[in-house]
């Protein structure tokens, strides 16, 4: 099986949609090319790559360079979804997302509901997100909280080159708009993929490693934060099963109820802000639902609820480590 | 003269690069016979027993349970009783700096083309005299099924294992997916290759395109050694092949797994996995449905192969414990078809008990050699 990294596969997704329908077309900053530079075209392929080619398989038409305007562009991804096309939109950092919310949340996530089920909006909103390379504190969260918090909205957090692809390809497939948010410290990880097109289902969680000690529910970077401090705990006698839900909405409630029922200890590791974060909603769904096969109080990993820090110490000491998550399965397994 | 022997992380299969050594079954110092299951060893694809292969005594363990080792490498060492200490300290001295740093690169399958329809085959022993073996698999599967048989089998003779029309990492769209259409592509795969002349084993599906290829081109056949076959009776226990076409989610995959085996415990999470991620692919359900619709339409068999048996020298493997290939589709063959029961066996015996079916198919090929 090829090795890829994740960038390839973002890369693949988007040319083997393109290929298969010609109603999807790929917008953002400097998709085509970086043209404000030295005028070349597809010098850059979007802000971190990803879009490299594309350009030159499919056309100018199919292919926008949008200016700096969020607010323009993605009012205009929802209007071209609603008419017929199936863009993919792409926000730099998912930071930005602040100038364009109101037609994210207001407008795109609305119009099924609003129409009376009569109208769909195929959009694919991806951004890069997540702290680890210095972006200071407007580059660097890890907002899908916020999307999660929206009815109407599907939430994808991929976290291996396997999964990008294959759930961008279902993004893209998918009627309803799609948040699709890649870590930027995943973008050079390598793992299989095929070279056929395929899709995951959202909803689905995976479960990257078995164990029958401790429950780890990680998302996007943190599933090999956890699978790391799962390697750890492992050499001292603590097995973990490591969960990863894929798809913060819609939330595989199930597997996540039935991996605490028959393991009883829960450590949820997340990079999103503490307060109203996914840790926070995973951790009130057991407790709600699963709260009686529970051996010991759930633990979570995440930040503190600050912002961002920009020096790099600060950085490190912000986002999770397998350390920490180390210490906090210590905690829960005794007993 | 006293004979050390060393033994190494072993070679599972074609993917298999590293191994665990999970337990160890004997201690220094036991008296070991070639059958003996001596250590416990987990690839990503299954966990399975190592048999020592040799007699002797167990002199050293090297690698200690839990350590992880490139294929190849020298886990333990086994030597007639005589040979002194100092030869042994000296032998695992000198092994120790040999073993190789990186797993070594497994044999990659290669790309076949079959008029516009690509067909993934491996090769293995392709410098080995003597009339080639092909091993086919069955519905839903690839040619990992032949995990514990390919490499084994392939020490004295070249072995081809392909992935079917529809399978693996073959073409998803191939025509009209009957038997004589997947038969006539193993043909084409057969002259690409430049081998003119096979014993063949097929399991389920696969056992059923070798029977049809003894019925079409019985010329081309050395023998045949069918496990769990298609075509010697009409229905397929446990709404197999419907039921497999629809699983998708994890839980669903393994349940319909589970019922290939004898101990539904075989399935591991990478078998799983490994089928959820063919099925995901586009045009894989398609595929599948396509084959179904031709081979097994309402979930029973359409032809009647039995009186392909007479052809070719066959012989017919089931295991004991198979839940969706009744004993009855082995009974009343032709006295020329020797009929072998696999004990602790369901549907896939090749896997579940690789040793006597290995066994079986060397014999059948020998006779037929002969």
């Amino acid at each position: 099986m090829p090795q890829k990294t994740f960038r390839q596969a973002i890369n693949e997704a988007l040319h083997q949609e393109m290929k298969r329908d010609d109603r999807v077309i790929v917008m953002g900053e400097d998709v085509a090319g970086g043209s404000g530079a030295s005028g070349d075209k597809d010098a850059w392929g979007g802000a971190f790559g990803c879009t490299k080619g594309l350009l030159g398989a499919f056309g100018p038409a199919r292919v926008r360079d949008t200016p700096i305007t969020e607010s323009a562009f993605i009012g205009a991804a929802g209007g071209a979804a609603l008419t017929g096309l199936r863009p993919v939109a792409e926000i730099m950092y998912v930071d930005f997302v602040g100038v364009c919310l109101d037609q994210i949340m207001n407008q795109i996530a609305k119009f099924r509901y609003m129409f009376g089920g009569t109208a769909s909006t195929p959009v694919v909103i991806r951004a890069s997100y997540g702290a680890g390379r210095g972006g200071g504190s407007q580059h660097s969260q890890s907002l899908y909280p916020i999307f999660t918090h929206i009815p109407g909205l599907k939430v994808v957090v991929p976290s291996s080159p396997y999964d990008a692809k294959g759930l961008l390809a279902q993004a893209i497939r998918d009627d309803d708009p799609v948040v699709f948010l890649e870590s930027k410290m995943l973008y050079n990880t390598t793992g299989e993929v095929p070279d056929g097109a395929y899709t995951i289902p959202f909803g689905e969680a995976n479960i990257v490693r078995e164990g029958g000690d401790v429950l780890l529910v990680a998302i996007g970077r943190m599933v090999g934060v956890a699978e790391e401090a799962a390697k750890t705990l492992e050499t001292e006698g603590i097995s973990c099963c490591v969960l990863d839900p894929r798809t913060p909405s819609p939330l595989d409630e199930d597997t996540i109820l039935e991996k605490t029922e028959e393991i009883g200890r829960v450590v949820i590791v997340d990079e999103s802000y503490p307060r109203c974060g996914l840790a926070a909603d995973i951790s009130s769904l057991i407790a709600e639902r699963a709260f009686p096969s529970l051996k010991a109080p759930i633990r979570k990993v995440t930040p503190p609820h600050s912002p961002v820090p920009y020096a790099p110490v600060l950085e490190r000491a912000f986002v999770p480590t397998p350390d920490r998550v180390v210490e906090a399965v210590r905690a829960v397994a005794k007993g | 003269m006293a004979a050390i022997h060393p033994v190494v992380m072993p070679v599972w299969g074609v993917i298999m690069t590293e191994g665990t050594v999970v337990k160890w079954l004997v201690a220094e110092g036991d008296d070991i016979t070639p059958e003996l299951e001596i250590v416990e060893i987990e690839t990503t694809k299954v966990t399975g027993g190592l048999e020592a292969g040799v007699s002797g005594k167990l002199r050293r363990i090297v690698a200690d349970n839990g350590s992880t080792l490139p294929t190849g490498a020298l886990i333990a060492v086994i030597s007639d009783p005589e040979v002194p200490e100092a030869e042994i300290e000296s032998f695992v001295a000198g092994a120790k700096t040999e073993v190789p740093t990186a797993p070594v690169a497994p044999p990659q399958p290669a790309t076949i083309r079959v008029g516009d329809i690509e067909i993934n085959a491996l090769r293995l022993g392709e410098d080995l005299p003597g009339t080639p073996l092909l091993l086919l698999h069955g519905f839903g599967g690839d040619l990992n099924t032949w995990l514990f048989n390919h490499g084994e089998l392939a020490s004295d003779r070249q072995v081809v294992a392909v992935d079917l029309p529809g399978h693996g990492g073959s073409s998803l769209a191939f025509g009209s997916g009957d038997l004589a259409s997947l038969a006539g592509i193993v043909a084409g795969t057969l002259d690409a290759l430049g081998i003119s002349r096979v014993h063949v084993a097929g399991h389920s599906l696969g056992g059923g395109v070798a029977l049809k290829l003894a019925e079409l081109r019985s010329d081309r056949l050395a023998s045949l050694t069918l496990i769990a076959p298609v075509g010697l009776g009409a229905e397929i226990g446990g709404n197999y092949i419907p039921d497999f076409i629809a699983a998708d989610r994890t839980r669903a995959i393994k349940d319909v797994l589970g019922r290939l085996f004898a101990d539904s415990a075989a399935v591991s999470r990478d078998m799983v996995e490994g089928v959820q991620r063919f099925k995901r692919l586009d045009g894989a359900g398609d595929a599948l449905r396509t084959i179904a619709d031709a081979v097994f339409p309402d979930g029973r068999q359409k032809e009647d192969l039995r009186r392909s048996l007479g052809q070719v020298p066959a012989m017919v493997i089931r295991g004991e414990a198979d839940r969706l290939v009744s004993a009855s589709h082995v009974t009343g063959l032709p006295a020329s078809v020797e009929v072998i029961t696999i004990a602790d066996a369901g549907h896939m015996p090749q896997m579940e008990q690789p040793g006597p079916v290995n066994q079986a198919i060397r014999r059948q090929m020998a006779k037929a050699d002969a």
